[in-house]
C-alpha cells in the first residue's frame, strides 16, 4: 500500500473522530517504492485537504506529511515529536478554533460528502503536470488554486452544509444565514441553484424552504 | 551448577543444560560438556524431573553416512583472541573487553540483558575507547598483516547504539585509516563522527595499565598536535579482527582443500568461490574477511556453482510442503486471537507485556490472548497454530515487530492451522513503540495496547483472498556483457536456462577491456578473451550487440522486452532480468586533467603501463592523487577500489624502474583484506604515501624544470607540519567509479530503484544484495557499488543463484492483494486506468456499459485507484476502505472520547 492510497476520506474520518492532528508519512519523492510515484498524489491530497481545513474554520497546520526512506527511523521519531509538540501547543480540535463540537462534526460530515466530487474536480481541473516537489508546492501556492479552490468547492461546500441542515429540519433563508455564517445574498444565491438542481423547495405551509 | 556462558561470552553464567541463545533455532535445551554427570558421572537430577523423559544419558557418539554431490565450506571466521598478547591486557584488566564482549553487553539478550555494564563494578562506563586494527594489520607475532575489513563499520554501529542506550557517553575511537569502503558505509561514518560526545583520534593507542582502585584503564597514544598522551576510561573495546576458523587446518586436510598463508582458503581471482578440490566450494568469510552482503552473494554463488554441478538432480529431494485444507470460516463471526510477543526483553523491558495481553482479552471479538518470548521462534509459531486449532479462533492478530521481515512466516502459520494466511494482522509494538519509547515505559505501554486495539479492529474486517500461479518463461535476460553480465549469463546457461545477453557496444568485455591486471596478478586480458570464447560457444546464450533497450513490460515470470540490436528490432521472453550494466570512469575537470599530457587516470596509467609506454615507465617520479571525485559533497562515497589501484600501478612501476620516486597522496588507505599486504609492500620498496586531508587538498601547477616541462604539487605534510613540494613527470589520478549514463533509463524501463548515488539499489542491503525490490530482476558488478573484479564474479554468481531459484521453478504465487471492481458502481470516469503506472487496469465492454476491469497479475497492490475512484468502486483487497476506517476509527477509544469531552467542561 502506498501513501497514494490515504483516502481523503481517511484523513477526515480522523478529525470527525476527534483527533487533533494527522500525520500522513510517504516514501521519499522520486525514490517510489512502486512506480507510481503515488507520494505526490498523497502530497496534492495533502495540500487539498489543508486548504478545506482552512475554508471550514480548521488550522490547516493539523495535518502534515513528511517523506522518508524505511530506513529514515531516526527522521520518523524526529518529524514525529516535532508534530506531537506542535499539535499540543495548538490544543484540542474545534475548542482551539472556537467550535463547538456539534459544529465540528457538522462541518466535516458536509465535507466529507462531498468527497467523490472532490476527486472528481481534482482528476480534472487541480492535478500538476509535472512530478516535482517544487512544481506542487508552487502550484498550490499560486492564486490559481485559489481561483479554482473558490470556484469548485466553496460554493459546493456551501450547499452541502444546507443540505444537511435541512435534512435534520427545515428552516428560512435567515436561519441558514445565521447558522452558517453565510451573508444572506449568498445563501439566496445556493438556494437558487440548488432549488434549479430540484435538491430543495419552498413549503408555502410552513414559510420555510425544505429539502426536496 | 553455573558456569560461564559461551554465547555470552563467558561474561554471564548459564547451566549445563541450557537453550543455547533465545533465539536459536530448534529452541531446544541441549546438555554441554560442563555437566557434572558427563564429567564425573556425579548428579542426575534433569533425567529424572523431565516429564517427558528427553533426556538420555546412554547416548553415544553415533557416525552416519551422507552421500552428496558437491560440499560448500561456509565455516566462517574465527574472531581475534587479544590475550594471546600481553599488550592488550585483555583477561587481566576486568574493563578491557573485545568487540565481540561488548556486541554481547549491547544485546538485549546479552548478559546484562542489553545494559552496558562494567565487569568490575556492575556500573555504566561513561568515558569508553575502541581501540582498532587489534590483531588486524599488523606484523608482529601473533597478529595478523592483513585488514580484517569489517572493524571500521562495526565499532561506528557500537558507538551510535551506545549513544542511544546512554546520550551521554563519551566514546573515544583511536584509529589508523577508516575503512568506510563499503555502500553507503562513508555516510555511517559521518553519523558516527557527527554524534556529539564522539572522538575519532588517529594515533596508534597502547593499554598501559589499570588502576587499581576505579578499575579503570589508561590508555597511551599521540596526536600530532599534542605529543603523547595519556587517558583514563571506564572502559576500553578491543576492535578485533577476524581470524581464520579455529580448526582450519583440519578443514584444510578433511576436505583436501589448500590455504592461503593467513589460513584462509585459497582462492582464485577467476572464481572465488571454488577451491582446488572440484566439487568443494567455499562461501562467505572462509575466502577471507568479509561483511554480510558479500557472505550472502558468495552463499547464493556457490549454489550456482553446485546447480551447474548437479542440475540434472535438481528437485529430486525436495518434498512438497502439504498444508491441512482451508477452513471455510466467512459464515462465522470473527474470533481473534491476539498474541503478544516479548522480543526477548526488546518489547517487555519497556511495554507491560501481561498487562497488554489483559487489555487484548477485553477488546471486540478477541476470544483468546496470551504473550510469547519469542513469537517468530518455531516452538511459538507451533503454539499459534495448536492454539488457533484449540480454540477455533479465525483471525491472529500477533503484536510484535514490523511486518516487513515476519509477515510471511505468520502467514504460513495460519496456513499450518487451516486458516487463510490473510486473516493476520501484526500490530508493530516494537520499531513503532517499545524501540522509541524505551524512557515512557507507562506510557508505551499505553500505546502498545492502542496499536494492538487498532489491529484487532482491523482484524475483524479482514478477508479471505487468493493467491494464484503464474508460469513462468525458462529464459533470462541479462543486461550488460561485462565480466559480471557474461559470468551470470553463463552460470545461467550451464544449468540448462536460455539467456539473452544484451550489450550496448559492438564487442563483449566492458570495463574488463581496460584493465589488464589485478592486484592479486590475474591477467585480465587472457581471462576475459577467455570468458567471452565462453558466452560465444555456448548455445544456450544469445549475444545482442549494439543493443538499446526500447521497452520492458510484463511481470515476474513474463517479462518481455525490446531491444534495437545492430538496426534492427527484437523482442525477447523471460523470465528473470539481470541488470549488470556496469559503471564508469569519473573525468576530471581537477588536477589539469585534461589540460596536461603527462595527468592520467588510474585506470589510463594501468593501460600506458600495458602498453609499454616510455615516458611513463622512465619517468623519474610519479605523483598519484586518490578521492579524485569522490568523498565529497558530489559523491558522498568511497569508489572502494582506487586505494588498490594506486598500490598495483606502483608495484608494476616500480618492477619496471625501481629508480622511480612514487608518491602517493591519500587520505585513507583503504587496502582492505589481504590487500594489505601490497600496501606495505609498495611502503618496503619506498613507494611513499603521505596523508591530506579534504580541506587542505594538494595544489598542482605546470611548470619547467631544468629546461623540462614538469608538474608541481604542493602538499601539507602533517608530520612534518610544513608543506611539500613534489616534483613530478606523470601525475596519476584516482578518478571516482561513477555510474554509468543509462542507469536511469535502465532502472525506468525495469521499475527499479536507485540509492543516493545513482547506483542501483539492492532489495536489502545485507541480506538480499543481488535482487531488486522489483520481482524478478536482479544485479550484480559496479552498477550496484564499485568493487574488484573477483568480487563483481562473486556476486555474478550470486545473481545466477537467484535466478536459478526463480526459472527452476514452474509457476510462481502473485499476491493476492489486488485491487477489484464492484462492476454495478463503476461510472466508466477512468480515474483508476489513469492512476494505474503498471496498466493494470482497463475498460471492458460488459452487458452494462463500459467497466474497469483489473488485471490482478499487473497490479502491485499500490491501491492509488482505489483513493481516486469517487464511487468507491474500485477498492484494494486487504487494505479496504472498510478494514483502514475500522483500523482509524480504534484510534481513538470510547472512553478516550468521553474524557476529552470532560475535560473541556470542566475547564468551561
Amino acid at each position: 500500500m502506498c501513501s497514494g492510497r490515504v483516502d481523503l476520506e481517511f484523513i477526515l474520518r480522523a478529525f470527525s473522530n476527534g483527533q487533533d492532528g494527522v500525520f500522513i508519512g510517504g516514501c521519499k519523492l522520486d525514490e517510489c517504492n512502486y512506480v507510481t510515484h503515488g507520494n505526490y498524489d498523497a502530497l496534492a491530497n495533502t495540500y487539498l485537504t489543508k486548504k478545506i481545513l482552512e475554508h471550514i474554520g480548521l488550522n490547516p497546520e493539523r495535518l502534515r506529511i513528511k517523506f522518508m526512506t524505511g530506513a529514515d527511523g531516526n527522521l520518523l521519531a524526529e518529524y514525529t515529536d516535532d508534530f506531537t509538540n506542535e499539535i499540543k501547543e495548538l490544543g484540542p480540535i474545534g475548542e482551539s478554533e472556537g467550535m463547538d463540537e456539534n459544529e465540528l462534526k457538522f462541518k466535516l460530515e458536509a465535507v466529507r460528502k462531498l468527497v467523490p466530487y472532490i476527486k472528481l474536480v481534482e482528476r480534472q481541473r487541480l492535478r500538476v503536470p509535472f512530478k516535482s516537489e517544487e512544481a506542487y508546492n508552487k502550484f498550490f501556492e499560486s492564486s490559481e488554486v485559489n481561483r479554482l479552490f473558490n470556484e469548485l468547492i466553496v460554493d459546493k461546500l456551501a450547499i452541502s452544509q444546507i443540505m444537511a441542515l435541512l435534512r435534520e429540519r427545515p428552516l428560512s433563508a435567515g436561519e441558514i444565514s445565521e447558522i452558517l455564517g453565510l451573508n444572506p445574498s449568498e445563501v439566496s444565491r445556493h438556494l437558487d441553484v440548488s432549488a434549479r438542481q430540484g435538491l430543495v423547495r419552498f413549503d408555502k405551509s410552513q414559510d420555510l424552504i425544505v429539502a426536496a | 551448577m553455573e558456569y560461564p556462558d559461551k554465547f555470552n561470552q563467558g561474561i554471564s553464567q548459564n547451566k549445563a543444560v541450557h537453550v543455547y541463545f533465545s533465539q536459536a533455532i530448534p529452541l531446544v535445551s541441549y546438555i554441554d560438556d560442563s555437566c557434572l554427570r558427563l564429567k564425573e558421572n556425579k548428579c542426575d537430577i534433569c533425567s529424572s524431573v523431565c516429564k517427558t523423559g528427553a533426556i538420555d544419558f546412554r547416548q553415544t557418539p553415533r557416525k552416519t553416512d551422507i552421500n552428496v554431490g558437491a560440499i560448500i565450506l561456509s565455516s566462517g571466521i574465527t574472531p581475534f583472541d587479544p590475550s594471546v598478547k600481553d599488550e592488550y591486557g585483555y583477561g587481566k584488566m576486568q574493563n578491557v573487553v573485545t568487540s565481540m564482549d561488548y556486541e554481547r553487553l549491547l544485546s538485549s539478550t546479552g548478559p546484562y540483558e542489553g545494559e552496558v555494564l562494567r565487569i568490575s563494578n556492575k556500573k555504566h562506563p561513561k568515558k569508553i575507547a575502541w581501540i582498532q586494527c587489534v590483531g588486524s594489520r599488523r606484523v608482529t607475532e601473533g597478529d595478523n598483516s592483513y585488514c580484517s575489513g569489517v572493524c571500521c563499520t562495526y565499532t561506528q554501529k557500537q558507538v551510535i547504539l551506545t549513544k542511544h542506550h546512554y546520550e551521554d557517553a563519551e566514546c573515544t575511537i583511536f584509529h589508523n585509516d577508516i575503512r568506510s569502503f563499503g555502500k553507503d558505509f562513508e555516510r555511517f561514518f559521518q553519523r558516527a563522527e557527527q554524534l556529539p560526545g564522539v572522538e575519532f583520534i588517529r594515533s596508534y593507542a597502547s593499554i598501559e595499565k589499570e588502576i587499581p582502585d576505579s578499575k579503570n584503564v589508561v590508555v597511551r597514544y599521540a596526536t600530532s598536535d599534542d605529543g603523547v598522551k595519556r587517558e583514563e576510561f571506564d572502559m576500553v573495546v578491543l576492535s578485533v579482527g577476524l581470524n581464520p576458523p579455529a580448526a582450519y587446518k583440519e578443514i584444510s586436510e578433511k576436505f583436501g582443500i589448500e590455504l592461503n598463508s593467513h589460513g584462509f582458503c585459497k582462492t582464485d581471482s577467476t572464481n572465488p568461490i571454488k577451491t582446488n578440490r572440484p566439487g568443494v566450494f567455499v562461501s562467505g568469510a572462509f575466502q577471507g574477511p568479509t561483511d554480510i552482503p558479500e557472505s550472502v552473494f558468495t552463499a547464493s554463488g556457490a549454489s550456482s556453482q553446485i546447480g551447474e554441478l548437479l542440475n540434472y538432480r535438481r528437485g529430486k529431494l525436495a518434498k512438497e510442503r502439504v498444508y491441512p485444507i482451508e477452513r471455510d470460516v466467512s459464515a462465522e463471526e470473527p474470533k481473534i486471537g491476539v498474541f503478544v510477543c516479548h522480543c526477548g526483553a526488546n518489547i517487555s523491558s519497556v511495554v507491560n507485556v501481561p498487562s497488554t495481553v489483559d487489555y487484548a482479552l477485553t477488546l471486540p471479538n478477541v476470544v483468546y490472548a496470551t504473550d510469547q518470548i519469542f513469537s517468530c521462534a518455531t516452538n511459538s509459531a507451533k503454539e499459534i497454530t495448536d492454539l488457533a486449532i484449540e480454540k477455533g479462533f479465525n483471525r491472529v492478530v500477533i503484536a510484535a515487530c514490523s511486518p516487513r521481515t515476519l509477515e510471511p512466516l505468520f502467514r504460513d502459520t495460519l496456513r499450518e492451522a487451516g486458516l487463510n494466511q490473510y486473516y493476520l494482522d501484526m500490530a508493530n509494538i516494537r520499531e513503532q513503540c517499545s524501540w522509541v519509547h524505551a524512557k515512557q515505559k507507562e506510557e508505551a505501554t499505553q500505546k502498545a495496547q492502542d496499536i494492538v486495539r487498532m489491529s484487532v479492529a482491523r482484524a475483524s474486517q479482514l478477508e479471505p483472498l487468493q493467491e494464484f500461479d503464474l508460469p513462468v518463461n525458462k529464459a533470462a535476460l541479462v543486461v550488460g556483457g561485462g565480466i559480471g553480465g557474461m559470468t551470470c549469463a553463463l552460470s545461467i546457461a550451464r544449468q540448462g536456462h536460455e539467456v539473452h545477453l544484451v550489450e550496448k557496444n559492438k564487442d563483449l568485455g566492458g570495463m574488463a577491456r581496460r584493465l589488464h591486471s589485478t592486484l592479486e596478478g590475474l591477467d585480465v586480458q587472457a581471462y576475459l578473451n577467455d570468458v567471452i570464447r565462453q558466452v560465444y560457444q555456448n548455445p544456450l546464450i544469445h549475444v545482442s550487440h549494439e543493443a538499446t533497450i526500447k521497452s520492458v513490460t510484463g511481470y515476474l515470470g513474463n517479462f518481455t522486452t525490446i531491444l534495437e540490436t545492430e538496426g534492427r528490432i527484437k523482442e525477447i521472453k523471460h523470465g528473470a532480468s539481470v541488470l549488470a550494466i556496469g559503471a564508469d570512469e569519473y573525468k576530471p575537470t581537477e588536477y589539469l586533467y585534461g589540460e596536461n599530457d603527462s595527468v592520467f587516470t588510474h585506470l589510463e596509467l594501468g593501460e600506458e603501463i600495458a602498453k609499454g609506454n616510455q615516458t611513463v615507465i622512465n619517468a623519474e617520479s610519479l605523483v598519484m592523487i586518490q578521492c579524485v571525485g569522490c568523498r565529497n559533497e558530489d559523491r558522498n562515497y568511497c569508489s572502494r577500489v582506487c586505494c588498490s589501484h594506486a598500490v598495483k600501478n606502483a608495484l608494476k612501476l616500480k618492477k619496471k624502474n625501481p629508480e622511480m620516486q612514487i608518491y602517493i597522496l591519500f587520505r585513507d588507505m583503504r587496502t582492505y583484506g589481504f590487500r594489505e599486504d601490497s600496501y606495505r609492500e609498495a611502503s618496503e620498496n619506498d613507494v611513499r604515501f603521505i596523508r591530506y586531508t579534504p580541506e587542505d587538498k594538494p595544489v598542482v601547477e605546470a611548470a619547467k624544470e631544468g629546461g623540462k616541462d614538469i608538474i608541481r604539487v604542493t602538499v601539507p605534510d602533517p608530520i612534518l607540519g610544513r608543506r611539500l613540494e613534489l616534483t613530478a613527470d606523470v601525475l596519476s589520478l584516482a578518478a571516482a567509479v561513477i555510474p554509468t549514463e543509462s542507469t536511469n533509463e535502465i532502472a525506468s524501463h525495469f521499475k527499479v530503484t536507485l540509492s543516493p548515488d545513482n547506483f542501483f539499489k539492492e532489495a536489502h542491503v545485507k541480506l538480499k544484495p543481488v535482487e531488486f525490490a522489483t520481482d524478478g530482476v536482479f544485479l550484480c558488478g559496479t552498477a550496484h557499488y564499485p568493487k574488484h573484479i573477483p568480487e563483481t564474479i562473486n556476486q555474478a554468481y550470486g545473481a545466477a543463484g537467484r535466478v536459478l531459484t526463480l526459472l527452476s521453478k514452474d509457476t510462481v504465487i502473485a499476491s493476492g492483494s489486488v485491487a477489484k471492481v464492484t462492476e454495478c458502481d463503476c461510472v466508466s470516469c477512468g480515474a483508476c486506468i489513469t492512476a494505474c503506472a503498471y496498466d493494470a487496469i482497463e475498460f471492458r465492454d460488459t452487458p452494462k456499459g463500459k467497466k474497469a476491469f483489473v488485471n490482478p497479475i499487473l497490479c502491485k497492490g499500490d491501491g492509488l485507484c482505489n483513493a481516486k475512484c469517487p464511487t468507491n468502486a474500485i477498492s484494494l483487497k486487504h487494505f479496504t476502505d472498510d478494514a483502514l476506517i475500522s483500523q482509524i476509527d480504534a484510534a481513538v477509544t470510547h472512553e478516550d472520547i468521553i474524557e476529552q469531552m470532560d475535560a473541556v467542561l470542566e475547564e468551561a
